[in-house]
Protein backbone atom coordinates (compact mmCIF):
# COMPACT_ATOMS: atom_id res chain seq x y z
CA UNK A 1 0.00 0.00 0.00
CA UNK A 2 2.94 2.41 0.66
CA UNK A 3 3.79 2.66 -2.75
CA UNK A 4 0.71 3.68 -3.86
CA UNK A 5 0.28 7.28 -5.73
CA UNK A 6 -1.69 9.40 -4.31
CA UNK A 7 -1.72 12.15 -7.11
CA UNK A 8 -5.65 13.45 -7.05
CA UNK A 9 -8.18 12.60 -4.82
CA UNK A 10 -12.20 13.17 -5.34
CA UNK A 11 -13.11 15.69 -2.87
CA UNK A 12 -16.52 17.10 -3.88
CA UNK A 13 -19.30 14.78 -5.16
CA UNK A 14 -23.10 15.82 -5.65
CA UNK A 15 -26.30 13.39 -7.23
CA UNK A 16 -28.97 15.81 -8.39
CA UNK A 17 -31.64 14.52 -5.95
CA UNK A 18 -34.61 14.35 -8.96
CA UNK A 19 -35.53 11.47 -10.97
CA UNK A 20 -38.50 13.18 -13.22
CA UNK A 21 -37.72 17.12 -13.99
CA UNK A 22 -41.28 16.49 -15.73
CA UNK A 23 -39.52 18.07 -18.77
CA UNK A 24 -39.14 21.55 -16.58
CA UNK A 25 -35.21 21.14 -16.33
CA UNK A 26 -32.37 20.87 -19.02
CA UNK A 27 -29.57 18.52 -18.95
CA UNK A 28 -27.32 21.62 -19.03
CA UNK A 29 -29.05 23.06 -15.73
CA UNK A 30 -28.99 19.51 -13.88
CA UNK A 31 -24.99 19.70 -14.93
CA UNK A 32 -24.53 23.54 -13.46
CA UNK A 33 -26.88 22.98 -10.50
CA UNK A 34 -25.03 19.33 -9.96
CA UNK A 35 -21.33 21.36 -10.23
CA UNK A 36 -22.52 23.71 -8.07
CA UNK A 37 -23.11 21.39 -5.16
CA UNK A 38 -20.33 19.48 -6.05
CA UNK A 39 -17.89 22.58 -5.76
CA UNK A 40 -19.36 23.80 -2.56
CA UNK A 41 -19.41 20.05 -0.86
CA UNK A 42 -15.03 20.52 -1.70
CA UNK A 43 -15.27 23.92 -0.64
CA UNK A 44 -14.39 25.64 -3.63
CA UNK A 45 -15.46 27.50 -6.19
CA UNK A 46 -16.21 27.63 -9.80
CA UNK A 47 -12.78 30.26 -10.03
CA UNK A 48 -10.76 27.71 -8.67
CA UNK A 49 -11.91 25.13 -11.59
CA UNK A 50 -8.98 24.47 -14.56
CA UNK A 51 -9.96 21.25 -15.82
CA UNK A 52 -13.11 20.20 -17.48
CA UNK A 53 -14.57 16.71 -18.52
CA UNK A 54 -17.52 16.28 -20.58
CA UNK A 55 -18.93 13.74 -22.49
CA UNK A 56 -20.84 16.01 -24.75
CA UNK A 57 -24.74 14.83 -23.82
CA UNK A 58 -25.58 18.63 -22.66
CA UNK A 59 -25.70 19.54 -26.76
CA UNK A 60 -23.60 21.52 -28.67
CA UNK A 61 -19.70 21.23 -29.08
CA UNK A 62 -18.61 18.96 -25.99
CA UNK A 63 -16.07 21.17 -23.81
CA UNK A 64 -16.81 24.29 -25.08
CA UNK A 65 -20.15 24.48 -24.48
CA UNK A 66 -20.07 23.75 -20.97
CA UNK A 67 -17.17 25.49 -20.02
CA UNK A 68 -18.69 29.05 -21.42
CA UNK A 69 -22.30 28.27 -19.42
CA UNK A 70 -20.31 27.60 -16.51
CA UNK A 71 -18.50 30.72 -16.97
CA UNK A 72 -14.73 28.52 -16.80
CA UNK A 73 -11.70 29.17 -18.99
CA UNK A 74 -10.43 25.63 -18.56
CA UNK A 75 -6.65 24.56 -19.06
CA UNK A 76 -7.42 21.04 -19.87
CA UNK A 77 -10.38 20.26 -21.66
CA UNK A 78 -11.34 16.67 -22.19
CA UNK A 79 -14.33 15.37 -24.19
CA UNK A 80 -14.21 11.65 -24.20
CA UNK A 81 -17.54 10.17 -24.86
CA UNK A 82 -17.75 6.40 -24.55
CA UNK A 83 -21.66 6.26 -22.71
CA UNK A 84 -22.54 5.54 -19.43
CA UNK A 85 -18.42 4.12 -18.53
CA UNK A 86 -17.39 8.18 -20.24
CA UNK A 87 -17.07 9.26 -16.35
CA UNK A 88 -14.54 6.74 -15.46
CA UNK A 89 -12.30 7.35 -18.04
CA UNK A 90 -12.98 11.41 -16.82
CA UNK A 91 -11.83 10.17 -13.63
CA UNK A 92 -8.54 8.64 -15.08
CA UNK A 93 -7.91 11.17 -17.19
CA UNK A 94 -8.09 13.97 -14.42
CA UNK A 95 -5.58 12.53 -12.41
CA UNK A 96 -3.52 11.95 -15.43
CA UNK A 97 -3.65 15.15 -15.61
CA UNK A 98 -3.27 16.79 -12.26
CA UNK A 99 -0.18 14.35 -12.09
CA UNK A 100 1.54 15.67 -14.51
CA UNK A 101 1.31 18.93 -13.39
CA UNK A 102 -1.30 20.34 -16.62
CA UNK A 103 -4.07 21.29 -13.57
CA UNK A 104 -5.42 21.37 -9.98
CA UNK A 105 -8.90 20.86 -10.18
CA UNK A 106 -10.77 19.00 -12.34
CA UNK A 107 -15.01 19.26 -12.57
CA UNK A 108 -17.13 16.43 -14.19
CA UNK A 109 -20.57 16.82 -14.96
CA UNK A 110 -23.39 14.72 -16.11
CA UNK A 111 -27.27 15.65 -16.94
CA UNK A 112 -30.05 13.65 -18.33
CA UNK A 113 -33.64 14.17 -19.19
CA UNK A 114 -34.05 10.43 -20.74
CA UNK A 115 -36.86 9.86 -18.42
CA UNK A 116 -39.05 13.34 -19.34
CA UNK A 117 -37.85 13.05 -23.07
CA UNK A 118 -39.64 9.60 -23.60
CA UNK A 119 -42.53 10.98 -22.01
CA UNK A 120 -42.86 14.01 -24.51
CA UNK A 121 -41.74 12.06 -27.74
CA UNK A 122 -42.07 8.44 -27.45
CA UNK A 123 -39.30 5.58 -27.71
CA UNK A 124 -38.67 5.38 -31.59
CA UNK A 125 -37.08 1.83 -33.07
CA UNK A 126 -33.44 1.86 -33.89
CA UNK A 127 -32.46 3.99 -37.13
CA UNK A 128 -30.23 2.33 -39.67
CA UNK A 129 -27.43 3.78 -41.69
CA UNK A 130 -24.49 5.33 -39.79
CA UNK A 131 -21.82 3.02 -38.67
CA UNK A 132 -21.12 0.11 -40.92
CA UNK A 133 -22.26 -1.98 -38.20
CA UNK A 134 -25.50 -0.83 -36.93
CA UNK A 135 -25.99 -0.99 -41.01
CA UNK A 136 -25.69 -5.11 -40.52
CA UNK A 137 -28.12 -5.78 -38.01
CA UNK A 138 -30.93 -3.19 -38.04
CA UNK A 139 -33.22 -5.51 -40.09
CA UNK A 140 -33.04 -8.06 -36.93
CA UNK A 141 -34.62 -5.61 -34.21
CA UNK A 142 -32.10 -6.44 -31.69
CA UNK A 143 -33.65 -4.56 -28.86
CA UNK A 144 -31.17 -3.19 -26.01
CA UNK A 145 -32.55 -6.04 -23.41
CA UNK A 146 -32.05 -8.39 -26.00
CA UNK A 147 -28.51 -7.50 -26.57
CA UNK A 148 -27.53 -8.24 -22.86
CA UNK A 149 -29.72 -11.26 -22.95
CA UNK A 150 -27.67 -12.79 -25.92
CA UNK A 151 -24.62 -13.14 -22.88
CA UNK A 152 -27.32 -14.17 -19.99
CA UNK A 153 -28.06 -17.08 -22.50
CA UNK A 154 -24.54 -17.62 -24.01
CA UNK A 155 -23.29 -17.46 -19.81
CA UNK A 156 -26.03 -20.18 -18.94
CA UNK A 157 -25.00 -22.49 -21.46
CA UNK A 158 -21.49 -22.11 -21.33
CA UNK A 159 -21.27 -22.28 -17.25
CA UNK A 160 -24.59 -23.59 -16.05
CA UNK A 161 -26.03 -19.81 -14.55
CA UNK A 162 -29.61 -19.83 -13.70
CA UNK A 163 -31.86 -17.41 -13.54
CA UNK A 164 -31.95 -17.41 -9.93
CA UNK A 165 -28.44 -16.37 -9.42
CA UNK A 166 -28.86 -13.27 -11.87
CA UNK A 167 -32.02 -12.49 -9.05
CA UNK A 168 -29.55 -12.27 -6.70
CA UNK A 169 -28.16 -9.17 -8.25
CA UNK A 170 -31.75 -6.85 -8.44
CA UNK A 171 -32.34 -8.44 -4.94
CA UNK A 172 -29.42 -7.07 -3.44
CA UNK A 173 -29.73 -3.46 -5.04
CA UNK A 174 -33.09 -3.34 -4.03
CA UNK A 175 -31.98 -4.21 -0.19
CA UNK A 176 -30.05 -0.73 -0.86
CA UNK A 177 -32.43 1.12 -2.20
CA UNK A 178 -35.07 1.00 0.16
CA UNK A 179 -32.25 2.56 3.09
CA UNK A 180 -31.73 5.27 0.38
CA UNK A 181 -34.73 7.59 0.63
CA UNK A 182 -34.00 9.59 -2.86
CA UNK A 183 -33.86 6.05 -4.03
CA UNK A 184 -37.32 4.99 -3.02
CA UNK A 185 -38.30 8.49 -4.17
CA UNK A 186 -37.54 7.98 -7.45
CA UNK A 187 -39.48 4.29 -7.62
CA UNK A 188 -41.97 6.90 -6.89
CA UNK A 189 -41.94 9.05 -9.73
CA UNK A 190 -41.38 6.87 -11.64
CA UNK A 191 -44.60 4.92 -10.41
CA UNK A 192 -43.04 1.85 -9.92
CA UNK A 193 -45.37 -0.67 -8.52
CA UNK A 194 -45.31 -2.26 -4.89
CA UNK A 195 -42.00 -0.83 -4.33
CA UNK A 196 -40.47 -2.72 -1.58
CA UNK A 197 -37.43 -5.45 -0.94
CA UNK A 198 -37.52 -8.48 -3.29
CA UNK A 199 -37.21 -11.53 -3.09
CA UNK A 200 -35.73 -13.85 -5.82
CA UNK A 201 -38.96 -15.53 -6.58
CA UNK A 202 -40.20 -11.96 -7.23
CA UNK A 203 -37.48 -11.59 -10.02
CA UNK A 204 -38.30 -14.76 -11.26
CA UNK A 205 -42.16 -13.93 -11.33
CA UNK A 206 -41.90 -10.42 -13.30
CA UNK A 207 -42.63 -10.66 -16.74
CA UNK A 208 -40.05 -11.71 -19.17
CA UNK A 209 -38.51 -8.82 -21.53
CA UNK A 210 -36.26 -10.81 -23.62
CA UNK A 211 -35.44 -14.11 -22.71
CA UNK A 212 -33.60 -15.07 -20.25
CA UNK A 213 -34.10 -11.27 -18.32
CA UNK A 214 -37.11 -10.41 -16.48
CA UNK A 215 -38.19 -6.55 -15.91
CA UNK A 216 -36.80 -6.76 -12.53
CA UNK A 217 -33.39 -7.89 -13.83
CA UNK A 218 -33.93 -4.43 -16.41
CA UNK A 219 -32.63 -1.06 -14.91
CA UNK A 220 -35.36 2.15 -15.02
CA UNK A 221 -35.02 5.29 -17.02
CA UNK A 222 -35.05 8.21 -15.10
CA UNK A 223 -33.63 12.01 -15.44
CA UNK A 224 -31.09 12.69 -13.28
CA UNK A 225 -27.47 13.67 -13.11
CA UNK A 226 -24.44 14.81 -10.64
CA UNK A 227 -20.92 16.17 -10.65
CA UNK A 228 -17.55 15.34 -9.07
CA UNK A 229 -14.64 17.50 -8.22
CA UNK A 230 -11.16 15.39 -8.29
CA UNK A 231 -7.75 17.88 -7.37
CA UNK A 232 -4.42 17.34 -6.42
CA UNK A 233 -3.32 16.65 -3.03
CA UNK A 234 -2.57 20.53 -2.02
CA UNK A 235 -5.44 21.68 -2.79
CA UNK A 236 -7.17 18.39 -1.29
CA UNK A 237 -5.60 18.69 1.91
CA UNK A 238 -7.53 22.64 2.39
CA UNK A 239 -10.42 20.98 1.04
CA UNK A 240 -13.83 20.17 3.48
CA UNK A 241 -14.24 16.73 2.48
CA UNK A 242 -11.80 13.61 3.11
CA UNK A 243 -10.02 13.34 -0.25
CA UNK A 244 -10.86 9.88 -1.70
CA UNK A 245 -7.91 8.46 -3.78
CA UNK A 246 -7.69 7.52 -7.18
CA UNK A 247 -5.22 4.70 -6.91
CA UNK A 248 -5.93 2.94 -9.92
CA UNK A 249 -7.28 2.86 -13.65
CA UNK A 250 -8.07 1.16 -16.55
CA UNK A 251 -9.50 1.15 -19.62
CA UNK A 252 -10.79 -1.36 -22.51
CA UNK A 253 -12.70 -2.11 -25.60
CA UNK A 254 -14.88 -4.98 -26.68
CA UNK A 255 -16.31 -5.56 -30.27
CA UNK A 256 -17.61 -9.05 -31.66
CA UNK A 257 -14.77 -10.96 -33.13
CA UNK A 258 -15.01 -14.36 -35.01
CA UNK A 259 -15.21 -17.09 -32.58
CA UNK A 260 -15.15 -14.17 -29.67
CA UNK A 261 -16.25 -14.85 -26.19
CA UNK A 262 -19.23 -12.86 -25.79
CA UNK A 263 -19.75 -14.13 -22.05
CA UNK A 264 -16.24 -11.96 -21.26
CA UNK A 265 -17.01 -8.27 -21.20
CA UNK A 266 -13.79 -5.37 -21.73
CA UNK A 267 -13.55 -5.40 -17.99
CA UNK A 268 -11.27 -8.34 -18.44
CA UNK A 269 -8.54 -5.98 -19.81
CA UNK A 270 -9.18 -2.62 -17.73
CA UNK A 271 -9.52 -4.52 -14.36
CA UNK A 272 -6.29 -5.53 -13.88
CA UNK A 273 -4.90 -2.90 -15.56
CA UNK A 274 -6.66 -1.00 -12.54
CA UNK A 275 -5.89 -3.11 -9.71
CA UNK A 276 -1.93 -3.77 -10.68
CA UNK A 277 -1.65 0.45 -10.30
CA UNK A 278 -3.40 0.47 -7.31
CA UNK A 279 -1.22 -2.53 -6.24
CA UNK A 280 -4.63 -4.16 -4.87
CA UNK A 281 -6.53 -7.10 -4.99
CA UNK A 282 -10.18 -7.45 -5.71
CA UNK A 283 -10.55 -9.64 -2.38
CA UNK A 284 -9.76 -6.78 -0.60
CA UNK A 285 -12.48 -4.83 -1.75
CA UNK A 286 -14.94 -3.13 0.24
CA UNK A 287 -17.37 -1.59 -2.47
CA UNK A 288 -17.97 -2.79 -5.59
CA UNK A 289 -19.94 0.04 -7.68
CA UNK A 290 -20.90 -1.96 -10.70
CA UNK A 291 -22.63 -0.71 -13.75
CA UNK A 292 -26.26 -2.55 -13.47
CA UNK A 293 -27.89 -1.78 -16.49
CA UNK A 294 -28.90 -5.29 -16.20
CA UNK A 295 -28.50 -8.34 -13.73
CA UNK A 296 -26.09 -10.13 -16.27
CA UNK A 297 -24.17 -6.56 -16.39
CA UNK A 298 -22.84 -7.16 -13.18
CA UNK A 299 -22.65 -10.98 -13.07
CA UNK A 300 -20.35 -10.69 -16.02
CA UNK A 301 -18.24 -7.96 -14.70
CA UNK A 302 -17.86 -9.40 -11.46
CA UNK A 303 -16.07 -12.39 -12.54
CA UNK A 304 -14.20 -10.05 -15.30
CA UNK A 305 -12.54 -7.89 -12.38
CA UNK A 306 -11.55 -11.02 -10.61
CA UNK A 307 -13.69 -11.68 -7.48
CA UNK A 308 -14.38 -14.98 -8.55
CA UNK A 309 -13.27 -17.64 -11.17
CA UNK A 310 -15.27 -16.62 -15.31
CA UNK A 311 -17.64 -18.60 -15.11
CA UNK A 312 -18.71 -19.49 -11.13
CA UNK A 313 -20.03 -15.51 -10.76
CA UNK A 314 -23.86 -17.36 -10.52
CA UNK A 315 -22.71 -19.67 -7.22
CA UNK A 316 -20.59 -16.73 -5.49
CA UNK A 317 -23.50 -14.32 -5.78
CA UNK A 318 -25.80 -17.03 -4.16
CA UNK A 319 -27.28 -16.25 -1.05
CA UNK A 320 -26.89 -12.72 -0.44
CA UNK A 321 -23.06 -11.89 -0.38
CA UNK A 322 -23.58 -8.64 -2.32
CA UNK A 323 -25.80 -7.37 0.21
CA UNK A 324 -24.01 -4.75 2.13
CA UNK A 325 -24.32 -6.15 5.70
CA UNK A 326 -22.72 -9.25 4.76
CA UNK A 327 -19.48 -9.37 5.50
CA UNK A 328 -18.40 -12.45 2.92
CA UNK A 329 -17.86 -10.21 -0.56
CA UNK A 330 -18.12 -6.59 -1.82
CA UNK A 331 -21.16 -4.46 -0.87
CA UNK A 332 -22.32 -4.24 -4.64
CA UNK A 333 -23.75 -1.01 -5.47
CA UNK A 334 -25.10 0.68 -2.06
CA UNK A 335 -26.99 3.44 -3.36
CA UNK A 336 -29.48 1.17 -4.93
CA UNK A 337 -27.80 1.29 -8.57
CA UNK A 338 -29.36 1.81 -11.80
CA UNK A 339 -31.54 -1.38 -11.09
CA UNK A 340 -33.56 0.52 -8.33
CA UNK A 341 -32.06 4.48 -7.98
CA UNK A 342 -31.07 6.35 -10.59
CA UNK A 343 -30.20 5.48 -14.67
CA UNK A 344 -30.98 8.61 -16.64
CA UNK A 345 -28.87 6.79 -19.64
CA UNK A 346 -24.94 6.98 -18.39
CA UNK A 347 -24.82 5.75 -14.67
CA UNK A 348 -21.18 5.80 -14.21
CA UNK A 349 -20.56 8.89 -12.68
CA UNK A 350 -23.05 7.94 -9.81
CA UNK A 351 -20.33 5.02 -9.48
CA UNK A 352 -17.92 7.35 -8.70
CA UNK A 353 -20.18 9.90 -6.32
CA UNK A 354 -21.56 5.98 -4.31
CA UNK A 355 -17.84 5.07 -3.50
CA UNK A 356 -17.01 8.18 -2.34
CA UNK A 357 -20.13 8.34 0.11
CA UNK A 358 -19.14 4.87 1.17
CA UNK A 359 -15.01 5.63 1.64
CA UNK A 360 -16.45 8.68 3.84
CA UNK A 361 -18.79 6.81 5.68
CA UNK A 362 -21.88 8.99 4.28
CA UNK A 363 -24.00 6.13 2.45
CA UNK A 364 -27.71 5.23 3.48
CA UNK A 365 -25.68 1.01 3.58
CA UNK A 366 -22.43 2.50 5.28
CA UNK A 367 -19.79 -0.58 5.37
CA UNK A 368 -18.41 0.01 8.47
CA UNK A 369 -14.76 1.08 8.22
CA UNK A 370 -14.66 0.50 4.48
CA UNK A 371 -11.32 1.26 2.48
CA UNK A 372 -11.00 0.49 -1.02
CA UNK A 373 -13.93 0.91 -3.48
CA UNK A 374 -14.05 -0.37 -7.06
CA UNK A 375 -16.06 1.73 -9.81
CA UNK A 376 -16.62 0.05 -12.83
CA UNK A 377 -18.45 1.62 -15.78
CA UNK A 378 -19.55 -0.27 -19.02
CA UNK A 379 -20.87 2.17 -22.11
CA UNK A 380 -22.34 1.02 -24.97
CA UNK A 381 -23.28 -2.87 -25.02
CA UNK A 382 -22.54 -5.74 -23.13
CA UNK A 383 -23.63 -7.57 -25.92
CA UNK A 384 -22.29 -6.39 -29.01
CA UNK A 385 -19.54 -3.50 -28.35
CA UNK A 386 -18.69 -1.72 -25.43
CA UNK A 387 -16.09 0.41 -23.26
CA UNK A 388 -15.08 -0.25 -20.15
CA UNK A 389 -13.21 1.90 -17.35
CA UNK A 390 -12.10 0.77 -13.70
CA UNK A 391 -11.35 2.72 -11.42
CA UNK A 392 -9.89 1.54 -8.07
CA UNK A 393 -10.68 4.20 -4.78
CA UNK A 394 -9.05 4.51 -1.58
CA UNK A 395 -8.75 6.84 1.50
CA UNK A 396 -6.74 8.11 3.65
CA UNK B 1 -49.87 -1.87 -37.18
CA UNK B 2 -50.32 -4.45 -39.98
CA UNK B 3 -48.44 -2.10 -42.70
CA UNK B 4 -45.20 -1.71 -40.62
CA UNK B 5 -42.59 -2.85 -42.61
CA UNK B 6 -39.20 -4.31 -41.50
CA UNK B 7 -36.32 -1.70 -41.31
CA UNK B 8 -33.89 -2.03 -43.79
CA UNK B 9 -30.19 -1.27 -44.26
CA UNK B 10 -28.92 1.40 -46.04
CA UNK B 11 -27.74 -0.05 -49.28
CA UNK B 12 -25.54 2.63 -50.41
CA UNK B 13 -23.32 2.54 -46.68
CA UNK B 14 -19.65 2.86 -48.25
CA UNK B 15 -18.50 -0.04 -46.33
CA UNK B 16 -21.48 -2.79 -46.41
CA UNK B 17 -22.94 -1.21 -50.07
CA UNK B 18 -21.16 -4.39 -51.96
CA UNK B 19 -22.45 -7.31 -49.11
CA UNK B 20 -26.19 -6.04 -49.14
CA UNK B 21 -25.53 -5.80 -53.70
CA UNK B 22 -25.03 -9.52 -52.89
CA UNK B 23 -28.03 -9.97 -50.97
CA UNK B 24 -29.86 -9.79 -54.16
CA UNK B 25 -28.90 -12.73 -55.80
CA UNK B 26 -29.25 -14.67 -52.49
CA UNK B 27 -25.34 -14.68 -51.54
CA UNK B 28 -24.16 -14.30 -48.08
CA UNK B 29 -20.92 -12.91 -48.88
CA UNK B 30 -17.72 -12.18 -46.31
CA UNK B 31 -14.55 -10.79 -47.01
CA UNK B 32 -10.86 -12.62 -46.27
CA UNK B 33 -7.14 -10.95 -47.23
CA UNK B 34 -5.04 -12.02 -49.54
CA UNK B 35 -2.30 -11.60 -48.09
CA UNK B 36 -2.91 -12.35 -43.97
CA UNK B 37 -5.87 -14.91 -44.30
CA UNK B 38 -7.82 -12.57 -41.96
CA UNK B 39 -11.66 -13.01 -42.15
CA UNK B 40 -13.53 -9.62 -41.84
CA UNK B 41 -16.26 -9.33 -40.92
CA UNK B 42 -18.45 -6.46 -40.84
CA UNK B 43 -16.84 -5.82 -44.28
CA UNK B 44 -14.48 -2.70 -44.72
CA UNK B 45 -12.46 -1.41 -46.89
CA UNK B 46 -8.97 -2.49 -45.22
CA UNK B 47 -7.63 -5.31 -43.78
CA UNK B 48 -7.36 -5.17 -40.10
CA UNK B 49 -5.05 -8.02 -39.93
CA UNK B 50 -2.33 -6.55 -41.86
CA UNK B 51 -1.60 -3.10 -43.45
CA UNK B 52 -0.96 -3.95 -46.84
CA UNK B 53 -4.14 -6.08 -47.41
CA UNK B 54 -6.24 -7.52 -50.12
CA UNK B 55 -9.61 -7.93 -49.34
CA UNK B 56 -11.19 -10.85 -51.09
CA UNK B 57 -14.73 -11.39 -51.53
CA UNK B 58 -16.43 -15.25 -50.54
CA UNK B 59 -19.66 -16.42 -50.34
CA UNK B 60 -20.57 -18.35 -47.61
CA UNK B 61 -22.11 -21.77 -48.02
CA UNK B 62 -25.42 -20.14 -45.82
CA UNK B 63 -24.61 -22.88 -42.67
CA UNK B 64 -24.18 -21.90 -39.50
CA UNK B 65 -24.89 -22.47 -35.90
CA UNK B 66 -26.67 -20.78 -33.10
CA UNK B 67 -23.71 -18.89 -30.77
CA UNK B 68 -27.01 -17.24 -28.46
CA UNK B 69 -30.03 -16.08 -29.00
CA UNK B 70 -32.80 -13.65 -27.19
CA UNK B 71 -37.05 -14.40 -27.65
CA UNK B 72 -37.92 -10.47 -28.12
CA UNK B 73 -41.19 -9.86 -26.34
CA UNK B 74 -41.46 -5.95 -26.57
CA UNK B 75 -39.92 -4.01 -28.90
CA UNK B 76 -41.07 -0.05 -29.54
CA UNK B 77 -40.83 -0.76 -33.15
CA UNK B 78 -44.31 -0.75 -34.95
CA UNK B 79 -42.87 -3.87 -36.70
CA UNK B 80 -41.08 -5.93 -34.24
CA UNK B 81 -44.13 -5.12 -32.05
CA UNK B 82 -46.02 -6.93 -34.43
CA UNK B 83 -43.76 -10.23 -34.78
CA UNK B 84 -43.56 -10.62 -31.10
CA UNK B 85 -42.62 -12.95 -29.80
CA UNK B 86 -39.15 -13.04 -32.37
CA UNK B 87 -36.22 -15.08 -31.98
CA UNK B 88 -33.36 -12.95 -32.07
CA UNK B 89 -29.73 -14.94 -32.47
CA UNK B 90 -25.95 -14.63 -33.33
CA UNK B 91 -24.97 -17.24 -36.37
CA UNK B 92 -21.94 -18.37 -36.36
CA UNK B 93 -20.62 -19.36 -40.35
CA UNK B 94 -19.27 -22.37 -40.71
CA UNK B 95 -16.43 -20.17 -42.58
CA UNK B 96 -16.18 -18.18 -39.81
CA UNK B 97 -18.02 -14.86 -40.29
CA UNK B 98 -20.67 -14.22 -36.51
CA UNK B 99 -23.80 -12.29 -37.64
CA UNK B 100 -27.05 -10.82 -35.96
CA UNK B 101 -30.26 -12.35 -37.19
CA UNK B 102 -33.68 -13.63 -36.60
CA UNK B 103 -34.62 -17.48 -36.44
CA UNK B 104 -38.08 -18.12 -38.09
CA UNK B 105 -39.95 -21.40 -37.78
CA UNK B 106 -39.01 -21.98 -34.49
CA UNK B 107 -42.13 -23.24 -31.93
CA UNK B 108 -40.67 -23.74 -28.81
CA UNK B 109 -38.03 -21.61 -28.15
CA UNK B 110 -36.02 -22.96 -25.24
CA UNK B 111 -32.16 -23.09 -24.37
CA UNK B 112 -31.26 -25.64 -26.44
CA UNK B 113 -31.38 -23.58 -29.35
CA UNK B 114 -27.62 -22.76 -28.16
CA UNK B 115 -25.24 -25.24 -30.88
CA UNK B 116 -28.46 -25.89 -33.00
CA UNK B 117 -27.33 -25.94 -37.13
CA UNK B 118 -29.14 -23.80 -38.40
CA UNK B 119 -29.31 -22.21 -42.84
CA UNK B 120 -30.16 -19.34 -44.42
CA UNK B 121 -33.96 -17.90 -45.91
CA UNK B 122 -34.00 -15.24 -47.86
CA UNK B 123 -36.34 -12.37 -47.13
CA UNK B 124 -37.34 -10.69 -50.76
CA UNK B 125 -37.26 -7.18 -50.59
CA UNK B 126 -37.17 -4.48 -53.54
CA UNK B 127 -33.46 -3.12 -53.29
CA UNK B 128 -31.91 -6.45 -50.87
CA UNK B 129 -32.65 -10.11 -49.20
CA UNK B 130 -32.43 -10.52 -45.59
CA UNK B 131 -30.79 -13.10 -44.57
CA UNK B 132 -33.18 -14.82 -41.82
CA UNK B 133 -31.82 -18.50 -40.49
CA UNK B 134 -34.44 -21.50 -40.09
CA UNK B 135 -33.30 -24.60 -38.01
CA UNK B 136 -31.91 -26.68 -40.21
Amino acid sequence: MATQARDAAIVGIHEFPSRDVEGRQSALQIKAASAARALEDAGLNWSDVDAVYDAGEGGGMAGLNIAEYFGLKPRVIDTTGVGGSSYEYHAAHAKRDIAAGKARVALLTYGSTAHSAVQRIGVGGRAGGGHPADNMDVFAGLTLVANYALVAHRHMHQYGTTSAQLAEIPVATRYHAMRNPEAVKAMQDLDFLDIRETTVDDVLRSRMIADPLHLLECCMISDGGGAVVIASPEVARDCRQPPVWILGAGEATKYPETGGDVTVSAAAQSGPDAFGEAGVSPGEVDIAMIYDSFSITVLTILEDLGFCPKGEGGRWVEGGRLKFDNRDGPALNTDGGGLSSNHPGMRGIFLLIEAARQLRGQSCSQVHGARLAVAHGNGGMLGTRHCAGTIVLGRD
Amino acid sequence: MTDAKRPLPDAEEADTRAFWQATKAHRLSYQQCRQCNTVVFYPRAHCTGCTNGELEWKDSAGSGTVYTYSVVRQSYHPFFRGLAPYIVAWIDLDEGPRLVSNLIGVDTPDLSLIGRRVTVVWEDHETLAVPLFALA
